[in-house]
């Protein structure tokens, strides 16, 4: 499945890209996670405590069992604090 | 209807209900809120967001405002980048005929943002800067709309 990802805040940080596209053998968000975790220890380490992250498809908010599409954007980011 | 802004400039509350109630004499109300940056040890923030979303996230959370109250206008506005304690941070001012619509929709729109639009805050203190994280305070403030 391609996907664009976007990281943002602390996520962006350890895995030092705010965004690219991959092919991730993945269905769901969690699977995503999974797929990326293994490519090194940026990604494990942003997404080590899955409970501190949330995610958007195509800028809406889902959760971790929401399914992926194709050529989709999937975006991974700590919960938000603005206001 | 209520007019969604998100950007690195700062903005006036005056100048903003001046613009909403100009000219209009069936506004009976105005309620506003401004949230300004905490100092203290805090001595900047800078706050991150997601641009492709933060318009919509915030669209959605004032088109639900209008939706369940009787008002005839609004604006919210956030902002992003770096910011000194004392600055505006985000704006909402919300204009109906009575108060009652006005207080809550305003009240509504920032409960709302806090937790469902894409800002994310870093704070410099002492040399030092660290993600702010999410309070468990911000999530029962938006459910007690539910």
């Amino acid at each position: 499945m391609k996907l664009n990802l976007l990281y943002f805040a602390w996520v962006r940080e350890r895995i030092g890209l705010d965004g690219e596209t991959r092919d991730l053998a993945a269905r769901t968000v969690g699977e995503a996670l999974v797929a990326l975790s293994a490519l090194g220890d940026g990604y494990a380490s942003a997404f080590a405590e899955p409970y501190r992250l949330r995610f958007a498809l195509d800028q809406d908010f889902v959760d971790a069992d929401a399914a992926l599409r194709e050529g989709a954007e999937l975006a991974i980011f700590p919960p938000v604090t603005g206001g | 209807m209520i007019t969604v802004r998100v950007q690195a400039e700062a903005f006036d509350l005056g100048e903003e209900t001046r613009v909403l109630s100009e000219g209009r004499t069936d506004i009976g109300a105005v309620a506003s809120f401004v949230g300004l940056v905490r100092g203290g040890e805090v001595e900047a923030m800078t706050l991150e967001h997601y641009p492709a979303m933060t318009g919509k996230a915030l669209e959605a959370i004032a088109a639900e405002a209008a939706e369940r109250w009787s008002i005839l206008g609004g604006t919210l506005i956030h902002r992003h980048g770096r910011l000194l304690p004392g600055d505006p941070i985000v704006l909402v001012a919300i204009t109906a005929a009575h108060r009652g619509d006005a207080f809550a929709a305003c009240a509504f729109i920032m409960d709302y943002l806090k937790t469902g639009a894409p800002f994310w805050k870093k704070e410099e203190t002492g040399g030092e800067s660290r993600w702010v994280e999410a309070k468990n305070e911000d999530a029962a403030a938006r459910d007690r709309w539910n």
